[in-house]
């Protein structure tokens, strides 16, 4: 006799506008079990959580929960039927207390409607005992790690008695210690007789911890296996779906002299020690998982972080740390992680994205004219073929692979010698990843150094000349294209080695 | 694990200890610059302190700001602002007047409570516009400001309302006193307290301190965000109303610029007491006491030899210094806690 | 060459607009504030008595200078989401300073540059607590508004400065030949053209939309967010103090409440001319006309014998309106920009 799964989406389906987000959601969680949910960036992992957590409404598809239909117009129906989903980023209110976190908007109360802080306490207290955490609850929120962030969101959820808990990315900032807490909390709850999904990128927890494992892929469920019954490499096959090799091709290219060189750049607590250099033409990854620290050394050399320690050169000359300006003088770019918030001034239009960097060289006399700008925009948007109506679209309306171009364009506008790129493909549809790759191919052939940072092995090690592992802002290797494989760029992602210099 | 294990009393972190303590220390602190004023006044002039008048004046003058300084901090705790509340004195004011003028038969009370009423109507209409457009505050209130003002005037044109106007009782509760202490500084008190005892002990005072502090957070809570920007909004106007009503009953003498600039007043008397203009931190003790200080300290100039139209001045820069020093407060405390956290993990 | 598909065909031309030329300009809230002005200044010559007059226009004039100059830095203040709160009280201030100066001794012109000063020093204050020490500009420029006014009204106590040369308070109030123009139009004109070219046509004002847009994005795309800002509060602190200079010899006396409550006639004119609270929006012509507008407004309720209080309801109702109504629209412009687009979620997303 099976009992009724926790949850249970069949082909759920969800469009925004023309951009197909999700095409089949599929997924059965049963009581009691820790369920990975698996897939490529894009692959839909992330509007089928918000479905369920009530943010978005489903186009189409089956949707219940312990058996019964359920559709949910707001997070505080999902929350009430008993669905707690635990972020990243946890959203807490900074200036309140751990207890007051827990319990907003539900205080137990006496007489009058007066809150009752020692029986508030006293509960906090047992649910921490419960889950084996020593936060002191009186402390103010502000300022607590993301690892003690998410146990209060847990604590809340349990206190909540919410019957399903869905885990985004838990573990992209924790630290090995952390993330045992966090597996014993989930693993009680599991036994509790909770239902438990978990996304993530890093097998090896997924493996350790989960019981079942379900892979999307381009927005479609793919398939749905017991842990025991299958593999890393099994599980890898069904996210690609293709030979990794093929997909993105890298000229091999002459390497010259280097361009960038980082030497000794430390900022305690961030990253540690981070030495590498940058050749013309050569394609340097920068690999590691979510939270390794690699886009802090990529914000850090482009000056919009300080950094206390080491040095950093563009051909032999040091470039003054905290300005973004000198490093874009001496001949380096960055497209950022984030793309619209910092790659993008996002309500502004493409022209004027096109061309803010090099507003000034632009200027004669001191004076910009819309046109100016309008002419020089243009080039560069049909050279890296932006689709957009006009050039005054606000680039918010646009996809996000024409977002990126806009943004590539943006910077190949200020002619760097060096281009650090951040998750170069995220959030892009196949055919603009393709465009986006044969581009910095180009690039590299025509003697532009490029440090690639990427969360994508496949991507990493189909277009790097050398790829660079960093784990918790240190580098843990240094891998030649010709020995990188995606078990030994993993295993230093994931395991503290010597550092190699 | 089947079994509960017995549960475990967390100690409370000396971290935790010391940040509580910096928020009464606060308070405790406006108290004492409070302390050395009144003191150094009497030591110049006994009779600031020492005499019926000044004792009571003492106590009085600041009664009127204190209310409006509490409204004005639970709008400021929710990250909004209200500078509407110096026209919502005058309006209410002028109503006072009018009403026993035009119909002497109503009983005080009854006056009183329409006095009351239009202000929280008032901090309605503000309150709306904020919370169902989505519009800054700042400018709405700043609107309002001009429009109730203008809306005074035009009633009041160029008369007054004086003293002979008002019944006799009335005028009374505004200068009496029991047992020395003004009636009006008793009913304030009173009215602090209950606001006080609100924004700490129920749900929709906590929730106050929850929007301020991460309005978007308090969105996905699923909180009543609305409803509460609301409440604060009508409460503000509803205290500047009853603040409206003190002044009537305190000067017997109400023009159509009755109020004007005590809106300023208000929020430095908050902001000193410890009440970030960001939201979220801060008690309504801090702006009573906040609005004390500035009071007696505009009395206190003259009788230090400082002519009183410094007074302004030294507002001015009590303001800056006090949102100057909670700044460096906050950066060294969040530094504090980051650090705590690393040590720990 | 790097262009993506490698092929030799001609590569797609993007269009610099996607609307006709006379549906960008005429479709703004700029337009509608200047036909509006249009509007009301047509039914004001009809209605009211007096008011076609030519010399209303000089009073007029003069009776908005101050608002129409603080209006130009404080629009681009605004622009960057940033506000000044303060600029009333530093009229005052260098009203009190140039009349102390004076009644001390020192020629006119000497202290006119000292008032000067004292604006840009007041306005570097503002702008190191709010770039340097990280304030928010709400908080600092009530702090300001009431330090301003509190040196204003201290220095000077209850009396005021009437002791000023003559060449200048008549050249206040003088016309250009031949018109009813006031003379202050010409330095007025002057800044204008600086500031329009400033916000529209330069680099400088290209990163003063971006920061209003997108703190983050900009500082990324090299644009120093503290150094812009800074330099926007100096120059506001400049030019109030110049409105200051003007007021001064406008009405022959310096006291310390001169122009109170200026600030909010400047900040509803900016609004009003159609400059999103928010930040990243908004444009000098807008501005004027809208200042302008108030000004006939007051002018014609005035000569219409209406009180003044009036206007302040009006200006009130008007500065609340113009901010719901942005607001209103801006909502529907998203839901109708993307159907079915979610509402921005806060939550972090992984894909």
């Amino acid at each position: 006799m099976t009992a009724t799964p926790v949850l249970e989406l069949a082909d759920v389906q969800k469009a925004f506008g023309s951009v197909i987000a999700l095409r089949s959601g599929t997924i059965s969680v049963d009581a009691g079990s820790i369920h990975a949910l698996v897939g490529e960036n894009g692959a839909g992992k992330s509007t089928l959580v918000k479905i369920v957590a009530g943010l978005y409404q489903r186009d189409a598809g089956t949707f219940r929960l312990r058996g019964e239909d359920v559709d949910f117009t707001s997070t505080a129906q999902s929350k009430a039927a008993g669905v707690a989903v635990i972020y990243q980023e946890p959203t807490l209110f900074p200036d309140l207390s751990v207890t007051e976190n827990i319990f907003m908007g539900r205080q137990p109360t006496g007489r009058f409607g007066r809150i009752d802080r020692k029986a508030m306490r006293h509960e906090v207290e047992r649910l921490f005992t419960r889950l084996g955490v020593a936060i002191d609850p009186d402390r103010l929120a502000e300022g607590l790690s993301i690892a003690d962030q998410q146990v209060i969101e847990i604590a809340k959820a349990v206190s909540l008695d919410a019957s399903l808990l869905i885990m985004d990315e838990p573990t992209a900032a924790l630290s090995g210690r952390e993330v045992d807490r966090l597996f014993a909390i989930a693993r009680s709850l599991r036994d509790e007789g909770r239902a438990l999904i978990f996304i993530s990128h890093r097998f090896d927890e997924v493996f350790d911890l989960c019981d079942t494992i379900t892979v999307m892929r381009d927005g479609a469920y793919i398939a749905t296996s017991a842990i025991a019954d299958t593999s890393v490499d099994e599980i890898v096959r069904q996210m690609v779906g293709r030979e990794v090799t093929e997909l993105f091709p890298k000229q091999p290219t002459e390497i010259g002299e280097p361009l960038l060189e980082v030497e000794g750049l430390t900022t305690p607590g961030v990253f540690h020690d981070i030495t590498f250099t940058v050749r013309s033409g050569e394609i340097v990854g920068l690999a590691g998982l979510v939270g390794a620290g690699r886009s802090e050394v990529a914000r850090a050399i482009f000056g919009v972080d300080s950094y206390r320690e080491g040095t950093v050169r563009m051909r032999g000359k040091p470039i003054p740390q905290g300005e973004p300006t000198a490093a874009m003088r001496a001949g380096i770019a960055l497209v950022p992680e984030d793309r619209r918030k910092q790659g993008l001034v996002i309500e502004s239009g493409v022209g004027r994205n096109i061309t803010l960097a090099i507003r000034r060289e632009l200027a004669r006399f001191g004076l910009l004219t819309t046109t100016m700008e309008n002419r020089a925009a243009a080039v560069w948007a049909s050279r890296l073929e932006v689709k957009a109506q006009a050039l005054d679209t606000v680039a918010a309306t646009l996809s996000g692979g024409n977002q990126q171009k806009v943004v590539l364009a943006k910077w190949l506008a200020t002619k760097p010698e060096v281009l650090i790129i951040d998750e170069p493909t995220r959030g892009i549809d196949v055919g603009t990843k393709a465009e986006v790759h044969r581009l910095l191919s180009q690039l590299a052939g025509e003697g532009m150094g490029i440090l690639m940072i990427s969360s994508e092995l496949p991507e990493v090690l189909g277009m790097a000349d050398r790829v660079l592992v960093m784990r918790e802002g240190r580098i843990t290797a240094e891998i030649d294209r010709a020995d990188a494989t995606s078990e030994n760029v993993m295993y230093a992602a994931t395991h503290a080695s010597e550092q190699l210099q | 694990m089947t079994t509960t294990p017995p549960t475990t009393r967390i100690p409370v972190s000396g971290l935790t200890k010391r940040i509580s303590a910096l928020g009464r220390a606060r308070e405790l602190g406006i108290l004492v610059a409070l302390a050395i004023v009144v003191v150094a006044a009497t030591v110049k002039n006994p009779a600031f302190l020492f005499s019926n008048d000044g004792w009571r004046d003492l106590l009085l003058t600041p009664s009127i700001l204190m209310l409006v300084a509490v409204g004005q901090a639970i709008v400021i705790i929710t990250r909004n602002v209200d500078l509407s509340v110096g026209s919502v004195i005058g309006l209410t004011a002028y109503l006072t007047g009018r009403l026993f003028i035009d119909m002497p038969w109503l009983p005080i009370p009854v006056v009183v409570l329409l006095a009351v009423l239009l202000g929280a109507v008032l901090g309605l209409i503000n309150g709306a516009l904020v919370a169902f457009a989505r519009v800054p505050a700042m400018v709405i209130t700043l609107g309002t400001l001009y429009a109730y003002r203008g809306i005074n005037v035009l009633w009041a044109g160029s008369t007054r309302v004086n003293a002979s106007d008002m019944p006799r009782e009335f005028l009374a509760v505004g200068t009496g006193s029991i047992l020395w202490i003004p009636i009006l500084t008793i009913v304030a008190l009173v009215v602090l307290a209950a606001a006080a005892w609100y924004m700490r002990n129920t749900r929709g005072g906590r929730e106050y301190y929850a929007i301020g502090s991460d309005p978007a957070a308090a969105e996905l809570y699923g909180l009543r965000v609305t409803r509460r920007v609301l409440t604060a909004f009508v409460l503000s106007g509803a205290l500047a109303g009853l603040a409206g009503v003190f002044y009537a009953a305190r000067y017997g003498s109400v023009s159509s610029q009755a109020g004007a600039g005590w809106e300023l007043d208000a929020v430095g008397a908050a902001v000193i007491g410890g009440v970030a203009i960001t939201g979220g931190v801060g008690s309504v003790w801090g702006a009573a006491i906040g609005a004390v200080l500035l009071m007696t300290i505009n009395r206190a100039l003259p009788i230090l030899g400082i002519p009183d139209f410094w007074q302004r001045a030294v507002v001015g820069a009590l303001i800056i210094g006090a949102i100057v020093l909670d700044r460096v407060l906050a950066v060294r405390q969040r530094r504090r806690l980051i650090e705590a956290r690393d040590d720990e993990s | 060459m790097t262009t993506m598909t490698g092929t030799t065909q001609a590569t797609r031309v993007i269009p610099g607009h996607a609307k006709p030329l006379w549906r960008r300009m005429l479709l703004t809230r700029e337009s509608a504030i200047i036909g509006l002005l249009v509007l009301v200044v047509a039914v004001a010559s009809v209605t009211v008595r007096g008011f076609g007059q030519p010399i209303t226009l000089n009073y007029l004039l003069l009776d908005i200078a101050p608002i129409l100059l603080i209006a130009l830095p404080m629009t681009l203040i605004m622009v960057t989401g940033e506000i000044d709160l303060s600029v009333g009280s530093m009229v005052g201030l260098s009203s009190v300073v140039t009349g102390v100066a004076v009644q001390a001794g020192i020629p006119f012109e000497a202290a006119a540059v000292i008032a000067l000063l004292v604006g840009v020093v007041g306005g570097a204050f503002n702008g190191f607590l709010v770039t340097v020490v990280g304030l928010p500009s709400l908080a600092v420029t009530i702090g300001t508004l009431a330090l301003f006014r509190g040196l204003a009204v201290g220095l000077l106590g209850t009396t005021a400065v009437t002791d000023f040369p003559e060449t200048w308070t008549t050249l206040a109030k003088a016309r250009i030949a031949g018109t009813t123009i006031p003379y202050i139009m010409v330095p007025f004109l002057i800044l204008l053209v600086v500031f329009v070219i400033l916000l529209h046509f330069t680099p400088f004002g290209r990163g003063i939309y971006a920061i209003g847009l997108s703190k983050d994005a900009a500082r990324f795309s090299g644009v120093d967010v503290e150094r812009t800002k800074f330099i926007l509060f100096m120059l506001a602190g400049l030019v109030a103090a110049f409105a200051g200079i003007f007021y001064t010899l406008r009405f022959g006396s310096a006291r310390g409440d001169n122009a109170t409550g200026l600030e909010l006639q400047v900040i509803a004119a900016v609004v009003l001319g159609g400059v999103s609270v928010f930040g990243g929006r908004g444009a000098l012509h807008g501005v004027v006309a809208a200042a302008v507008l108030i000004g006939v407004i007051s002018s014609a309720l005035r000569l219409a014998n209406i009180t003044s209080d009036v206007i302040n309801i009006v200006t009130g109702v008007l500065l609340v309106l113009s901010v719901v109504a942005a607001s209103v629209l801006n909502r529907l412009q998203q839901s109708r920009r993307r159907p079915g687009r979610p509402p921005r979620v806060t939550a972090s997303t992984a894909t």
